[in-house]
Protein backbone atom coordinates (compact mmCIF):
# COMPACT_ATOMS: atom_id res chain seq x y z
CA UNK A 1 0.00 0.00 0.00
CA UNK A 2 1.60 3.38 -0.83
CA UNK A 3 1.99 6.30 1.65
CA UNK A 4 -0.87 9.22 1.31
CA UNK A 5 0.25 11.72 -0.44
CA UNK A 6 -1.27 14.48 1.66
CA UNK A 7 -1.54 14.26 5.08
CA UNK A 8 -3.79 16.35 7.94
CA UNK A 9 -4.65 19.87 7.77
CA UNK A 10 -2.14 23.03 7.78
CA UNK A 11 -2.21 24.31 11.10
CA UNK A 12 -0.34 27.56 10.26
CA UNK A 13 -1.02 30.72 7.66
CA UNK A 14 0.02 29.02 4.66
CA UNK A 15 -1.55 30.46 1.50
CA UNK A 16 -5.19 28.53 0.85
CA UNK A 17 -8.27 28.63 -1.46
CA UNK A 18 -11.28 30.09 0.50
CA UNK A 19 -14.05 28.12 1.13
CA UNK A 20 -16.87 28.16 0.37
CA UNK A 21 -16.33 30.49 -3.10
CA UNK A 22 -19.30 32.45 -4.78
CA UNK A 23 -20.86 31.44 -7.90
CA UNK A 24 -20.27 33.51 -10.98
CA UNK A 25 -23.00 32.37 -12.82
CA UNK A 26 -26.32 31.50 -10.49
CA UNK A 27 -26.32 28.07 -12.50
CA UNK A 28 -22.76 27.23 -12.34
CA UNK A 29 -20.66 25.89 -9.72
CA UNK A 30 -17.93 28.49 -8.52
CA UNK A 31 -15.15 28.23 -11.46
CA UNK A 32 -12.04 27.89 -8.23
CA UNK A 33 -13.67 24.43 -7.56
CA UNK A 34 -12.81 23.41 -10.83
CA UNK A 35 -9.78 24.96 -10.89
CA UNK A 36 -8.96 23.06 -7.65
CA UNK A 37 -9.82 19.85 -8.97
CA UNK A 38 -8.32 20.30 -11.85
CA UNK A 39 -4.60 21.07 -10.35
CA UNK A 40 -5.14 18.82 -7.09
CA UNK A 41 -7.77 16.04 -7.55
CA UNK A 42 -10.76 14.80 -5.64
CA UNK A 43 -9.92 16.17 -2.51
CA UNK A 44 -8.13 19.40 -1.55
CA UNK A 45 -7.32 22.03 0.90
CA UNK A 46 -8.92 25.30 1.72
CA UNK A 47 -9.73 27.79 4.30
CA UNK A 48 -12.81 28.73 6.03
CA UNK A 49 -14.17 32.20 7.05
CA UNK A 50 -12.70 32.05 10.60
CA UNK A 51 -8.93 31.00 9.25
CA UNK A 52 -9.49 26.53 9.98
CA UNK A 53 -8.10 24.94 7.16
CA UNK A 54 -10.46 21.97 5.62
CA UNK A 55 -10.40 19.61 3.50
CA UNK A 56 -13.32 20.19 0.58
CA UNK A 57 -14.19 16.76 -1.50
CA UNK A 58 -15.02 17.74 -4.93
CA UNK A 59 -14.95 14.16 -6.47
CA UNK A 60 -17.91 11.97 -6.61
CA UNK A 61 -16.65 8.66 -5.71
CA UNK A 62 -14.83 10.20 -2.92
CA UNK A 63 -17.90 11.83 -1.73
CA UNK A 64 -19.67 8.40 -1.93
CA UNK A 65 -17.63 6.52 0.36
CA UNK A 66 -16.71 8.99 2.99
CA UNK A 67 -20.62 10.69 2.93
CA UNK A 68 -21.24 7.00 4.24
CA UNK A 69 -18.56 6.24 6.14
CA UNK A 70 -19.42 6.53 9.95
CA UNK A 71 -16.18 7.83 10.78
CA UNK A 72 -17.00 11.17 9.26
CA UNK A 73 -19.45 12.63 12.07
CA UNK A 74 -22.35 15.55 11.88
CA UNK A 75 -22.32 16.13 15.23
CA UNK A 76 -22.69 19.89 15.33
CA UNK A 77 -22.63 19.60 19.23
CA UNK A 78 -18.95 19.07 18.76
CA UNK A 79 -17.20 22.03 19.97
CA UNK A 80 -14.88 21.75 17.06
CA UNK A 81 -17.18 21.16 14.30
CA UNK A 82 -16.52 23.36 11.49
CA UNK A 83 -18.61 25.66 9.59
CA UNK A 84 -18.81 27.65 6.11
CA UNK A 85 -20.10 30.74 7.95
CA UNK A 86 -21.24 32.29 11.11
CA UNK A 87 -24.88 32.20 10.43
CA UNK A 88 -24.41 28.62 9.70
CA UNK A 89 -22.76 28.37 13.04
CA UNK A 90 -26.07 29.76 14.77
CA UNK A 91 -28.31 27.28 12.99
CA UNK A 92 -25.87 24.59 14.27
CA UNK A 93 -26.67 25.60 17.66
CA UNK A 94 -30.89 25.87 16.84
CA UNK A 95 -31.48 22.94 15.05
CA UNK A 96 -31.38 19.05 15.87
CA UNK A 97 -31.62 16.16 13.43
CA UNK A 98 -29.04 17.32 10.73
CA UNK A 99 -26.33 17.68 12.88
CA UNK A 100 -26.63 14.34 14.53
CA UNK A 101 -24.97 10.91 14.48
CA UNK A 102 -26.81 7.07 14.48
CA UNK A 103 -28.02 6.01 16.36
CA UNK A 104 -29.33 9.31 18.23
CA UNK A 105 -30.23 10.60 14.28
CA UNK A 106 -32.35 7.77 13.57
CA UNK A 107 -34.39 7.62 16.59
CA UNK A 108 -35.30 11.03 15.96
CA UNK A 109 -35.36 10.94 11.94
CA UNK A 110 -37.67 7.66 12.50
CA UNK A 111 -40.67 9.62 13.86
CA UNK A 112 -41.00 11.88 10.62
CA UNK A 113 -40.18 9.57 7.57
CA UNK A 114 -43.67 8.27 7.03
CA UNK A 115 -45.27 11.77 6.95
CA UNK A 116 -42.38 12.20 3.62
CA UNK A 117 -42.92 8.66 2.17
CA UNK A 118 -43.28 8.28 -1.41
CA UNK A 119 -46.90 7.14 -0.51
CA UNK A 120 -47.62 10.17 1.54
CA UNK A 121 -46.11 12.82 -1.44
CA UNK A 122 -48.30 10.91 -4.05
CA UNK A 123 -51.33 11.49 -1.87
CA UNK A 124 -50.22 15.06 -1.78
CA UNK A 125 -49.55 15.80 -5.52
CA UNK A 126 -53.12 16.67 -6.47
CA UNK A 127 -53.14 19.59 -3.95
CA UNK A 128 -49.77 20.53 -4.72
CA UNK A 129 -50.67 20.93 -8.38
CA UNK A 130 -53.86 22.56 -7.79
CA UNK A 131 -52.05 25.36 -5.49
CA UNK A 132 -49.93 25.80 -8.40
CA UNK A 133 -52.17 26.39 -10.86
CA UNK A 134 -53.81 29.20 -8.55
CA UNK A 135 -50.87 30.81 -8.23
CA UNK A 136 -49.61 30.77 -11.82
CA UNK A 137 -53.31 31.95 -12.51
CA UNK A 138 -52.85 34.41 -10.17
CA UNK A 139 -49.79 35.67 -12.02
CA UNK A 140 -51.37 35.62 -15.10
CA UNK A 141 -54.66 37.99 -13.50
CA UNK A 142 -52.02 40.53 -12.26
CA UNK A 143 -49.11 40.39 -14.40
CA UNK A 144 -46.93 41.16 -16.30
CA UNK A 145 -44.70 41.85 -14.72
CA UNK A 146 -44.36 39.11 -12.27
CA UNK A 147 -41.81 38.11 -9.66
CA UNK A 148 -41.39 33.63 -9.63
CA UNK A 149 -40.00 33.81 -5.71
CA UNK A 150 -42.71 35.67 -4.20
CA UNK A 151 -45.29 34.74 -6.75
CA UNK A 152 -45.43 31.25 -7.18
CA UNK A 153 -42.01 29.64 -5.50
CA UNK A 154 -42.45 30.75 -1.82
CA UNK A 155 -45.86 30.76 -1.71
CA UNK A 156 -46.61 27.16 -3.18
CA UNK A 157 -43.11 25.93 -0.51
CA UNK A 158 -44.67 27.83 2.16
CA UNK A 159 -48.17 26.14 2.19
CA UNK A 160 -46.94 22.65 1.14
CA UNK A 161 -44.52 22.48 4.47
CA UNK A 162 -47.23 24.38 6.64
CA UNK A 163 -49.81 21.48 5.55
CA UNK A 164 -47.25 18.82 5.92
CA UNK A 165 -46.33 20.24 9.70
CA UNK A 166 -49.82 21.40 11.03
CA UNK A 167 -48.28 25.03 11.19
CA UNK A 168 -50.95 28.04 10.52
CA UNK A 169 -50.32 29.29 6.40
CA UNK A 170 -51.47 32.60 7.56
CA UNK A 171 -48.17 33.16 9.59
CA UNK A 172 -46.38 32.26 6.85
CA UNK A 173 -44.83 35.87 6.17
CA UNK A 174 -43.20 35.95 9.57
CA UNK A 175 -41.49 32.84 9.37
CA UNK A 176 -40.39 33.38 5.73
CA UNK A 177 -39.00 37.14 6.94
CA UNK A 178 -36.79 34.97 9.92
CA UNK A 179 -35.35 32.96 7.51
CA UNK A 180 -34.94 35.06 4.90
CA UNK A 181 -32.72 36.90 7.67
CA UNK A 182 -30.68 33.65 7.70
CA UNK A 183 -29.49 34.15 4.07
CA UNK A 184 -29.21 37.31 3.49
CA UNK A 185 -26.04 39.45 2.31
CA UNK A 186 -23.86 40.64 5.54
CA UNK A 187 -26.51 38.91 8.41
CA UNK A 188 -23.75 38.87 10.92
CA UNK A 189 -23.88 35.26 13.53
CA UNK A 190 -25.86 37.73 15.67
CA UNK A 191 -28.63 38.84 13.41
CA UNK A 192 -28.73 34.77 12.52
CA UNK A 193 -29.02 34.20 16.20
CA UNK A 194 -31.91 36.82 16.54
CA UNK A 195 -33.55 35.21 13.69
CA UNK A 196 -33.36 32.08 14.80
CA UNK A 197 -34.67 32.77 18.48
CA UNK A 198 -37.67 34.06 16.66
CA UNK A 199 -38.17 31.55 14.96
CA UNK A 200 -38.33 29.13 18.26
CA UNK A 201 -40.53 31.92 19.87
CA UNK A 202 -42.50 30.94 17.43
CA UNK A 203 -42.60 27.53 17.54
CA UNK A 204 -43.02 26.98 21.22
CA UNK A 205 -46.29 29.16 21.54
CA UNK A 206 -47.59 27.06 18.59
CA UNK A 207 -46.29 23.70 20.12
CA UNK A 208 -47.60 25.17 23.75
CA UNK A 209 -51.09 25.57 21.78
CA UNK A 210 -51.11 22.27 20.22
CA UNK A 211 -50.33 20.24 23.80
CA UNK A 212 -53.60 21.91 24.62
CA UNK A 213 -56.13 20.81 21.66
CA UNK A 214 -58.35 18.10 22.78
CA UNK A 215 -58.98 17.27 19.15
CA UNK A 216 -55.54 17.42 17.47
CA UNK A 217 -55.16 18.43 13.63
CA UNK A 218 -53.41 15.78 10.97
CA UNK A 219 -50.12 17.75 11.06
CA UNK A 220 -46.85 16.18 11.77
CA UNK A 221 -46.05 18.63 15.13
CA UNK A 222 -50.05 17.36 16.22
CA UNK A 223 -48.47 13.85 15.63
CA UNK A 224 -45.19 14.41 17.67
CA UNK A 225 -47.39 16.77 19.93
CA UNK A 226 -49.97 14.07 20.96
CA UNK A 227 -47.78 10.65 20.63
CA UNK A 228 -44.28 11.34 20.95
CA UNK A 229 -44.51 14.50 23.39
CA UNK A 230 -47.55 13.03 25.13
CA UNK A 231 -45.79 9.16 25.91
CA UNK A 232 -42.33 11.45 26.28
CA UNK A 233 -40.33 9.57 23.67
CA UNK A 234 -39.38 13.29 22.62
CA UNK A 235 -39.01 16.46 24.61
CA UNK A 236 -40.91 19.86 24.06
CA UNK A 237 -37.57 21.42 22.99
CA UNK A 238 -37.06 18.31 20.63
CA UNK A 239 -40.44 19.17 19.37
CA UNK A 240 -39.46 22.78 19.18
CA UNK A 241 -36.30 22.34 17.50
CA UNK A 242 -37.48 19.57 14.73
CA UNK A 243 -40.07 21.91 13.97
CA UNK A 244 -37.48 24.84 13.15
CA UNK A 245 -35.48 22.54 11.25
CA UNK A 246 -38.66 21.12 9.03
CA UNK A 247 -40.00 24.43 8.41
CA UNK A 248 -36.80 26.14 7.06
CA UNK A 249 -35.88 23.52 5.56
CA UNK A 250 -38.76 22.67 4.02
CA UNK A 251 -39.86 26.22 2.21
CA UNK A 252 -36.20 27.75 1.35
CA UNK A 253 -34.89 24.91 -0.60
CA UNK A 254 -37.38 24.41 -2.74
CA UNK A 255 -38.55 28.13 -3.10
CA UNK A 256 -34.52 28.92 -3.94
CA UNK A 257 -34.81 25.49 -6.68
CA UNK A 258 -38.08 26.23 -8.46
CA UNK A 259 -37.14 30.01 -8.68
CA UNK A 260 -33.35 29.13 -9.92
CA UNK A 261 -34.86 26.28 -12.36
CA UNK A 262 -37.22 29.10 -13.99
CA UNK A 263 -34.43 31.14 -14.59
CA UNK A 264 -31.98 28.18 -15.89
CA UNK A 265 -34.93 27.25 -17.89
CA UNK A 266 -35.04 30.88 -19.40
CA UNK A 267 -31.45 30.69 -19.96
CA UNK A 268 -31.32 27.77 -22.05
CA UNK A 269 -34.10 28.12 -25.04
CA UNK A 270 -33.43 24.90 -26.34
CA UNK A 271 -33.69 22.76 -23.50
CA UNK A 272 -37.00 25.26 -21.87
CA UNK A 273 -38.02 23.64 -25.55
CA UNK A 274 -37.95 20.17 -25.01
CA UNK A 275 -39.48 20.65 -21.82
CA UNK A 276 -42.47 21.81 -23.07
CA UNK A 277 -42.66 19.84 -26.07
CA UNK A 278 -43.06 16.79 -23.28
CA UNK A 279 -44.71 16.64 -20.39
CA UNK A 280 -44.19 13.32 -19.40
CA UNK A 281 -40.77 13.83 -19.47
CA UNK A 282 -41.37 16.60 -16.54
CA UNK A 283 -39.82 14.20 -13.81
CA UNK A 284 -36.79 13.34 -15.94
CA UNK A 285 -36.15 16.89 -16.02
CA UNK A 286 -36.63 17.71 -12.54
CA UNK A 287 -34.06 15.13 -11.46
CA UNK A 288 -31.44 16.99 -14.26
CA UNK A 289 -32.60 20.62 -12.85
CA UNK A 290 -31.72 18.88 -8.98
CA UNK A 291 -28.23 17.92 -10.29
CA UNK A 292 -26.85 20.87 -12.29
CA UNK A 293 -28.32 23.61 -10.19
CA UNK A 294 -27.13 21.93 -6.67
CA UNK A 295 -28.05 24.41 -4.17
CA UNK A 296 -27.93 22.79 -1.09
CA UNK A 297 -24.06 22.89 -1.42
CA UNK A 298 -21.87 22.80 1.56
CA UNK A 299 -22.38 19.46 3.68
CA UNK A 300 -20.14 20.00 6.43
CA UNK A 301 -18.79 17.13 8.44
CA UNK A 302 -15.82 16.42 11.05
CA UNK A 303 -13.70 13.52 11.09
CA UNK A 304 -14.44 11.37 14.25
CA UNK A 305 -11.47 8.98 13.30
CA UNK A 306 -8.21 9.14 11.57
CA UNK A 307 -9.84 8.15 7.50
CA UNK A 308 -7.84 7.63 3.98
CA UNK A 309 -9.71 8.09 1.61
CA UNK A 310 -7.55 7.72 -1.93
CA UNK A 311 -4.14 9.45 -1.04
CA UNK A 312 -5.38 11.90 1.36
CA UNK A 313 -4.74 11.31 5.08
CA UNK A 314 -7.86 12.73 6.91
CA UNK A 315 -7.03 13.26 10.49
CA UNK A 316 -9.60 12.96 13.81
CA UNK A 317 -10.80 16.27 13.92
CA UNK A 318 -10.29 17.80 10.68
CA UNK A 319 -12.76 19.95 9.06
CA UNK A 320 -14.26 18.08 5.69
CA UNK A 321 -16.91 20.27 3.56
CA UNK A 322 -18.27 18.78 0.40
CA UNK A 323 -19.39 20.86 -2.78
CA UNK A 324 -22.44 18.96 -3.77
CA UNK A 325 -22.59 21.27 -6.81
CA UNK A 326 -19.29 20.47 -8.15
CA UNK A 327 -18.99 16.61 -7.11
CA UNK A 328 -22.87 15.84 -9.37
CA UNK A 329 -20.54 17.98 -12.10
CA UNK A 330 -18.14 15.13 -12.14
CA UNK A 331 -17.13 13.86 -15.81
CA UNK A 332 -16.27 10.40 -14.06
CA UNK A 333 -19.57 9.71 -13.47
CA UNK A 334 -21.96 12.06 -15.63
CA UNK A 335 -21.18 12.68 -19.41
CA UNK A 336 -21.25 16.23 -20.68
CA UNK A 337 -21.72 16.66 -17.10
CA UNK A 338 -21.54 20.95 -17.54
CA UNK A 339 -24.07 20.37 -20.10
CA UNK A 340 -28.06 20.69 -18.81
CA UNK A 341 -29.79 17.48 -20.62
CA UNK A 342 -33.49 17.54 -19.03
CA UNK A 343 -33.67 13.93 -20.88
CA UNK A 344 -30.35 12.54 -19.53
CA UNK A 345 -31.95 10.08 -16.73
CA UNK A 346 -29.27 10.12 -13.94
CA UNK A 347 -30.50 10.14 -10.33
CA UNK A 348 -27.33 9.32 -8.63
CA UNK A 349 -26.43 12.65 -8.03
CA UNK A 350 -25.80 13.97 -4.71
CA UNK A 351 -28.47 17.29 -4.60
CA UNK A 352 -30.09 15.95 -1.69
CA UNK A 353 -27.03 14.82 -0.01
CA UNK A 354 -25.76 11.18 0.51
CA UNK A 355 -25.54 9.08 3.62
CA UNK A 356 -28.48 8.95 6.25
CA UNK A 357 -28.82 12.62 6.30
CA UNK A 358 -30.44 12.40 2.88
CA UNK A 359 -33.21 15.14 2.66
CA UNK A 360 -36.04 13.82 4.44
CA UNK A 361 -38.53 16.14 2.25
CA UNK A 362 -37.19 15.22 -1.17
CA UNK A 363 -40.52 13.78 -3.34
CA UNK A 364 -41.92 16.81 -1.49
CA UNK A 365 -39.27 18.67 -3.40
CA UNK A 366 -39.66 16.70 -6.76
CA UNK A 367 -43.37 17.41 -6.40
CA UNK A 368 -43.28 21.00 -5.93
CA UNK A 369 -40.95 21.48 -9.26
CA UNK A 370 -42.62 19.41 -11.26
CA UNK A 371 -46.14 21.00 -10.51
CA UNK A 372 -44.51 24.96 -10.77
CA UNK A 373 -42.42 24.51 -14.01
CA UNK A 374 -44.90 22.36 -16.15
CA UNK A 375 -47.92 24.96 -14.91
CA UNK A 376 -45.78 28.00 -15.30
CA UNK A 377 -43.97 27.23 -18.88
CA UNK A 378 -47.55 25.45 -19.98
CA UNK A 379 -50.07 28.50 -19.14
CA UNK A 380 -47.29 31.34 -19.70
CA UNK A 381 -45.98 30.24 -23.20
CA UNK A 382 -44.23 33.90 -23.65
CA UNK A 383 -42.46 34.10 -20.26
CA UNK A 384 -39.15 36.02 -20.48
CA UNK A 385 -37.17 37.30 -18.33
CA UNK A 386 -38.18 41.30 -17.01
CA UNK A 387 -34.59 41.97 -16.51
CA UNK A 388 -31.32 41.53 -18.08
CA UNK A 389 -29.92 38.40 -17.17
CA UNK A 390 -26.99 39.94 -15.31
CA UNK A 391 -28.58 41.75 -13.24
CA UNK A 392 -30.27 38.71 -11.71
CA UNK A 393 -28.67 38.63 -7.63
CA UNK A 394 -26.47 35.80 -6.71
CA UNK A 395 -27.03 34.92 -3.01
CA UNK A 396 -23.62 34.85 -0.92
CA UNK A 397 -21.58 32.05 -1.16
CA UNK A 398 -21.64 31.38 2.56
CA UNK A 399 -26.11 31.45 2.82
CA UNK A 400 -25.92 27.83 2.67
CA UNK A 401 -28.52 27.54 0.30
CA UNK A 402 -27.25 28.76 -2.99
CA UNK A 403 -29.54 30.55 -5.43
CA UNK A 404 -31.12 34.01 -6.62
CA UNK A 405 -32.96 36.37 -4.80
CA UNK A 406 -35.71 37.19 -7.10
CA UNK A 407 -36.60 36.88 -10.50
CA UNK A 408 -38.70 39.64 -12.11
CA UNK A 409 -40.48 37.82 -15.32
CA UNK A 410 -42.83 39.07 -18.43
CA UNK A 411 -44.51 37.82 -20.77
CA UNK B 1 -30.26 -13.74 -16.17
CA UNK B 2 -29.49 -15.36 -12.82
CA UNK B 3 -32.14 -13.80 -10.14
CA UNK B 4 -31.07 -12.26 -7.54
CA UNK B 5 -32.42 -12.22 -4.08
CA UNK B 6 -32.89 -8.50 -2.33
CA UNK B 7 -31.87 -7.79 1.15
CA UNK B 8 -33.41 -4.90 2.95
CA UNK B 9 -32.10 -3.93 6.53
CA UNK B 10 -34.68 -2.27 7.50
CA UNK B 11 -32.57 -1.14 10.65
CA UNK B 12 -30.49 0.95 8.41
CA UNK B 13 -33.36 2.23 6.42
CA UNK B 14 -33.70 6.00 6.54
CA UNK B 15 -37.01 6.29 4.57
CA UNK B 16 -35.48 8.18 1.81
CA UNK B 17 -37.73 6.54 -0.44
CA UNK B 18 -35.01 6.34 -3.78
CA UNK B 19 -36.08 2.44 -3.72
CA UNK B 20 -39.74 3.00 -4.51
CA UNK B 21 -38.84 5.85 -7.17
CA UNK B 22 -36.85 3.18 -9.11
CA UNK B 23 -39.12 0.19 -8.89
CA UNK B 24 -42.31 0.57 -7.11
CA UNK B 25 -42.98 -2.90 -7.78
CA UNK B 26 -40.21 -4.29 -6.22
CA UNK B 27 -40.20 -1.78 -3.47
CA UNK B 28 -42.53 0.10 -0.96
CA UNK B 29 -42.40 1.84 2.48
CA UNK B 30 -44.28 0.33 5.13
CA UNK B 31 -46.78 2.52 7.18
CA UNK B 32 -43.52 3.72 9.28
CA UNK B 33 -41.97 4.77 5.84
CA UNK B 34 -39.08 2.18 6.28
CA UNK B 35 -38.41 -0.31 3.18
CA UNK B 36 -40.89 -3.02 2.48
CA UNK B 37 -39.67 -5.83 0.00
CA UNK B 38 -43.04 -6.44 -2.73
CA UNK B 39 -41.13 -9.63 -3.79
CA UNK B 40 -38.17 -12.37 -2.54
CA UNK B 41 -36.31 -13.57 -5.82
CA UNK B 42 -35.84 -11.16 -8.71
CA UNK B 43 -35.27 -12.89 -12.27
CA UNK B 44 -36.20 -10.97 -15.29
CA UNK B 45 -33.51 -8.85 -16.47
CA UNK B 46 -35.04 -5.35 -16.58
CA UNK B 47 -36.10 -6.52 -12.66
CA UNK B 48 -32.40 -7.04 -11.94
CA UNK B 49 -30.78 -4.31 -13.53
CA UNK B 50 -33.74 -2.13 -11.32
CA UNK B 51 -32.94 -3.50 -8.17
CA UNK B 52 -29.23 -3.14 -8.51
CA UNK B 53 -29.78 0.35 -9.09
CA UNK B 54 -32.22 0.78 -5.98
CA UNK B 55 -29.31 -0.79 -4.26
CA UNK B 56 -27.16 2.10 -5.82
CA UNK B 57 -29.26 4.86 -4.96
CA UNK B 58 -29.90 3.94 -1.56
CA UNK B 59 -28.14 6.35 0.73
CA UNK B 60 -28.10 4.18 4.05
CA UNK B 61 -26.37 1.17 1.89
CA UNK B 62 -29.64 -0.86 3.38
CA UNK B 63 -29.82 -3.05 0.29
CA UNK B 64 -27.90 -6.11 -0.47
CA UNK B 65 -28.14 -7.71 -3.87
CA UNK B 66 -26.92 -11.33 -3.63
CA UNK B 67 -27.25 -14.51 -5.97
CA UNK B 68 -30.51 -16.98 -5.11
CA UNK B 69 -28.97 -19.49 -2.53
CA UNK B 70 -28.63 -22.88 -4.33
CA UNK B 71 -29.11 -21.51 -7.67
CA UNK B 72 -27.30 -22.85 -10.80
CA UNK B 73 -27.49 -21.89 -14.32
CA UNK B 74 -29.57 -23.92 -16.17
CA UNK B 75 -30.04 -26.25 -13.30
CA UNK B 76 -33.92 -26.93 -13.78
CA UNK B 77 -33.52 -29.09 -10.47
CA UNK B 78 -32.36 -25.99 -8.57
CA UNK B 79 -34.39 -23.48 -9.79
CA UNK B 80 -37.65 -24.08 -7.79
CA UNK B 81 -35.66 -22.95 -5.04
CA UNK B 82 -36.14 -19.10 -6.02
CA UNK B 83 -37.85 -16.81 -3.96
CA UNK B 84 -36.79 -19.37 -1.22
Amino acid sequence: MSRPSAVGLAAGTEPLPDFPQLRQCPYQPPPGYRDLREAEGPVVRARLYDGRPTWVVLGHAVARELLIDPRLSSDWSRPDFPSPSPRRKAIQKATILVGMDPPEHSAYRRKLISAFSVRRTRELSESIHRRAGELVDTMLEQGPPAEILSGLALPLSSHTICGILGVPYEDHGYFEEQSALLVSPQVTEDDATGALMNLRTYLTGLVERKEKESEPGDGLLDTLVHRDLAEGSLSRDDVIRLGIILLMAGHETTASMITLSTFTLLQNPRQLAAFRADPAGAGLAVEELLRYLSIGDVAMRIAAEDITVGDVAIRAGDSVMLSTAEINRDAEVFDDADDLDLARGARNHFAFGYGVHQCIGQNLARAEMESALTLLFSRIPGLRLAVPAEQVEIKPAQSGVQGIYELPVAW
Amino acid sequence: MSPVQVIADTDRCIGAGQCVLTAGHLFDQDEDGIVQLLTGAVDTEGDVALARQAEHLCPAAALKIQPVAGYVAGNDATQGQRGA
